[in-house]
């Protein structure tokens, strides 16, 4: 990014307010027409650890959280250790000088802020909370922004606390004053602008757009990092209308759910990796009883349990092999947090004119990153169109087939058969997991034959053959001719955009193709971009390659690079830039990026004293900043 | 199938609830017993087809939404009460009546029953007790009798017999009974008042496996089971219901163990959303208004 924006960072232990702090400020910055892109890098511990949440901000709408710090707050001594060492030259520390002390010298150009808090906020004492809000006072100042933004944040998030805003405004104030009398401002100052913005979360607006794509069941089992969906849902379920169900496991979630849209209404579930495993055998039950279904895999690192609270995309091979058998299915991934509001509402259309089920795979980085959307985005609503649904209706009105006896599952030409719910007179069948002919009579037992069979698997993955030309294309940006093509899925979009800019910055002309449908593949869309390709290197973040692999197996391309990470932290724009270096220098055909840094303490959260040093190109280095 | 449309304004009979296709069970099954009786409670109840729905698992007893004429689906091992819990909250108008086997329910689908009980669904569950897996050729079932021998358990069975009855008890059931499918009448009445109860019924039925479970035979059933109506036992009485329910030896009771005199709401009686029409029948979408009020909150 070429435009002013600044990026800071808040830590401190679980239950210090780490994540309230940060929604503070970004609602603060975001009132006063700031873009933000947040991410919180937090552990599965609700007291205590690390939890490391890190805002960028800039009136041009940042796609990702940036690579650097210019701005610390430290919550607790662990912090200012741990993140001192990483605020870049110009930059400051913020802390709390009755709690904390600094234990090394700053880097250089670094300015400590040491907040006398028991004075600013006298109510300190009985409100440890306190230091948070004197912080992100002062933090504001700092970064040239007017209080007037902050002000309002406290009083809309204790409006139901009318007592507690005036020490809140108070303390804030206090803070911003006090910065703005004793430490100067960041280099870089950001002006308040008219834009407005809506402050969501990936889960926030998969949740959201499902809702005003008319769903009508939500029902799931808590699971990190998929629970806001069933958070935003329960607390709109009155409101919306939407019957929302917390029940014993991902199991009955899934046969819920298709019970419910058996029935007529549009329902969708939710879960990480563990939970979806259980929901597999279900998922092809709606592959083989026709019935709409969305799913939603937020991928949280794995296998097993894994690391709860660390992003990653390792689940693709686990949702493609999602079911025993052959059955149409459309699989999806959101590139950005408000991607997932067009891609929700699709895969609810797709899921009712296909009758199939439509598997969306988010994860960590986009469900729980939070980001400035310009609310336009959120009035783009798609009509609804149930497809070839026979729906009841209040008066019980006939929908008779001319006659003829109705066929669920009708060898039609598109392999889409009318689909009718219970409730509809006229249009009694079963549906069944067992193979059935047209019109829902078993085949597997007494009537087993291999005509019937053939005829109905190729009825149903005919329904495939339609979909692709009801895809948005594949995403390409760049110059056509350019040295390197970088090829991404999902949440890498905003990190990988970055990246391009900074390469062709530094004279490595590069291009990015980027996925969204995964099943069906755009192969033919895909050749021909990649067919022009030089040099094509994919990212992913995951160990294996999942997705080289997938690519490979659909067009028969193989990549000349890869860019992997897997060490629970996303992508940033750096590692994506001195990857590439480092495959254009033949230092490595596939480069495991780490998130530390050369020179850092070993302590550090997510580093070791391996081995990122010498990966990071004087390339990388120059682009960053 | 047959589509005979429209509400039929004539009585109906249990011809209206047979479908085309003839049940595959063996000669003899309790199962059939099961079915015919379904059939004409539901036709004495006077339930349209159309606006019936029942499920099933896997297993043979699963394979009775085939053989009977409404709405059916036939899902997967263990799943039915899970399914039928989604379809009931999206048209909460339908009658839904859930059947399956004792391995169905009492084993893969233990987690469903219990939980579906303490959720208190307003739906019936079916349940063809005959103590062994038989479309697997005979293995050996959570119901079956310790010390029980079957292809699995060939130097008998070590494991103690589930007890459906007094787990249902215990789960927040508000109907619970037992009927056998060689004594129609009295199980005919059971599935009625099963049907018509407000919330999660239960009617466990022996339904002898003639081919595989050599050990609880029609034969053996007629020589241990008594009626609970012809022995005063109070079904509104809980603590009696739970003795009841934990006898079994030389007799075995059948019959209503309880229903609960002040039923608890059900399900869909509580939620917010299900309040007047159901789901299906709900207006699409959200208005703009709604939309902007959405949006609003995060801004």
């Amino acid at each position: 990014m070429d435009h002013a924006n600044l990026i800071v960072g808040i830590g401190g232990a679980a239950g210090d307010g780490v994540a309230s702090a940060g929604n503070t400020l970004a609602l603060a910055v975001a009132r006063q027409g700031q873009g933000v892109y947040a991410y919180n890098s937090y552990q599965s511990v609700i007291r205590g650890g690390h939890s490391w949440l890190r805002l960028r901000v800039s009136a041009q709408k940042p796609l990702n959280h940036g690579d650097q710090i210019d701005g610390l707050i430290a919550l607790n001594q662990d912090t200012l250790d741990r993140h001192l060492q990483e605020v870049g030259s110009g930059g400051v520390a913020l802390y709390n000088s009755a709690k904390v002390k600094p234990s090394y010298e700053p880097p250089k150009g670094v300015q400590l802020c040491p907040l006398p808090v028991p004075e600013l906020a006298p109510s300190y004492k009985e409100l440890p909370v306190m230091q948070n809000t004197v912080a992100v006072g002062a933090m504001l100042r700092l970064m040239g922004l007017d209080f007037a933004g902050l002000e309002s944040v406290i009083s809309t998030t204790f409006a139901k606390k009318p007592k507690v805003i005036g020490t809140n405004v108070a303390a804030a104030k206090a803070g911003f004053d006090y910065a703005g009398a004793h430490f100067p401002p960041l280099p870089t100052q950001l002006k308040p602008n008219g834009q407005k913005w809506a402050l969501v979360t990936g889960n926030e607006v998969l949740a959201m757009g499902a809702a005003m794509a008319d769903c009508k069941f939500y029902c799931a089992y808590p699971m990190s990092p998929a629970s806001a969906i069933l958070h935003w849902m329960a607390a709109h379920a009155k409101q919306l209308g939407i019957c929302v169900r917390q029940v014993e496991d991902e199991i009955s979630v899934i046969n819920m759910t298709i019970g419910a849209n058996h029935a007529g209404v549009r329902g969708m579930c939710a879960t990480s990796g563990g939970g979806f495993a259980l929901m597999t055998e279900a998922i092809g039950m709606a592959g083989i009883m026709e019935t709409p279904v969305v799913a939603i895999n937020v991928m949280r690192a794995g296998p097993s349990t894994g690391v709860p609270t660390k992003t990653e995309q390792g689940d693709l091979n686990q949702v493609f092999g999602a079911s025993q058998g052959d059955y149409p299915r459309i699989i999806v991934a959101p590139i950005s947090i408000p991607d997932c509001f067009s891609v929700i509402q699709d895969a609810f259309h797709l899921a009712d004119r296909y009758q199939c089920p439509v598997l969306v795979i988010s994860d960590l980085l986009i469900s729980e990153g939070n980001e400035t959307v310009d609310p336009a985005v959120f009035e783009q609503v798609r009509e609804i169109d149930r497809g070839e649904t026979i729906l009841p209706s209040a008066n019980g009105e006939l929908h008779a087939a001319n006659g003829e006896p109705y066929l669920r599952f009708k060898n039609t030409e598109s392999g889409i058969s009318p689909r009718a719910v219970p409730g509809v007179p006229g249009h009694l069948y079963v549906a069944a997991t067992d193979e059935h002919d047209e019109d829902g009579v078993l085949i597997s037992d007494i009537y087993t034959d291999p005509v019937r069979r053939k005829k109905m698997v190729d009825k149903r993955v005919r329904k495939m053959s339609t979909v692709l030309a009801q895809l948005p294309p594949p995403l390409f940006s760049g110059p056509a001719d350019a040295e390197v093509t970088l090829v991404g899925w999902g949440s890498t979009w905003g990190v990988l955009t970055e990246a391009v800019e900074r390469l062709n910055a530094a004279g490595i002309t590069t291009n990015h193709l980027h996925l969204r449908y995964l099943v069906p593949f755009q192969v033919r869309e895909v050749q021909k971009l990649l067919g022009r390709s030089r040099r094509i290197i994919i990212v992913e973040n995951n160990q294996s390659g999942q997705f080289a692999r997938h690519l490979r197996a659909e067009t028969g391309i193989a990549a000349n690079g890869h860019i992997r990470k897997y060490d629970g932290e996303p992508f940033e724009p750096k590692h994506i830039v001195a990857g590439v270096q480092d495959i254009l220098n033949g230092k490595a055909e596939i480069v495991n990026v780490l998130s530390t840094e050369p020179g850092w303490r070993t302590d550090h959260p997510s580093g070791t004293s391996a081995d990122w040093m010498g990966r990071l190109s004087g390339v990388a280095r120059a682009a960053t900043h | 199938m047959t589509t005979l449309t429209a509400t039929t304004a004539r009585k109906l009979e249990v011809k209206d609830f047979k479908a085309d296709v003839p049940p595959d069970w063996c000669p003899g099954c309790g199962d059939f017993g099961v079915l015919n009786v379904l059939q004409q409670a539901c036709a004495e109840l006077e339930i349209q087809p159309h606006e019936l729905l029942v499920v099933s698992g896997i297993g043979c007893s699963s394979n009775l939404p085939g053989f009977f004429r409404s709405y059916g689906v036939h899902s997967l091992h263990g799943r039915a009460l899970a399914f039928a819990t989604g379809a009931k909250l999206a048209n909460h108008h339908l009658t839904v009546i859930v059947t399956g086997g004792d391995g169905d329910g009492y084993g893969i689908g233990l987690n469903h029953f219990i939980q579906a009980m303490r959720r208190n669904i307003n739906l019936t569950y079916i349940v063809m007790n005959n103590e062994i897996y038989g479309l697997t050729t005979g293995q050996v079932s959570p119901t079956s009798e310790h010390g029980m021998v079957t292809k699995s358990t060939p130097m008998g069975n070590l494991e103690q017999m589930l007890n459906p009855l007094a787990l249902a008890l215990a789960s927040g059931c508000g109907y619970i009974a037992r009927g056998f499918s060689g004594d129609p009448r009295h199980l005919q009445k059971l599935y009625m008042d099963g049907i018509q109860y407000p919330g999660f019924a239960l009617i466990d039925v022996f339904s002898p496996c003639v081919t595989f479970n050599k050990q609880n035979t029609y034969h053996w059933f007629r020589d241990h089971v008594y009626r609970l109506e012809d022995n005063g036992h109070d079904p509104t009485d809980f603590h009696a219901a739970l003795d009841r329910a934990i006898e079994w030896g030389a007799k075995i009771p059948i019959g209503l163990f309880y229903r609960n005199p002040n039923p608890r709401p059900s399900l869909d009686q509580l939620d917010p959303a299900l309040q007047g029409e159901p789901l299906v029948l709900k207006p699409r979408g959200l208005t703009a208004e709604q939309r902007r009020a959405l949006v609003e909150e995060f801004m």
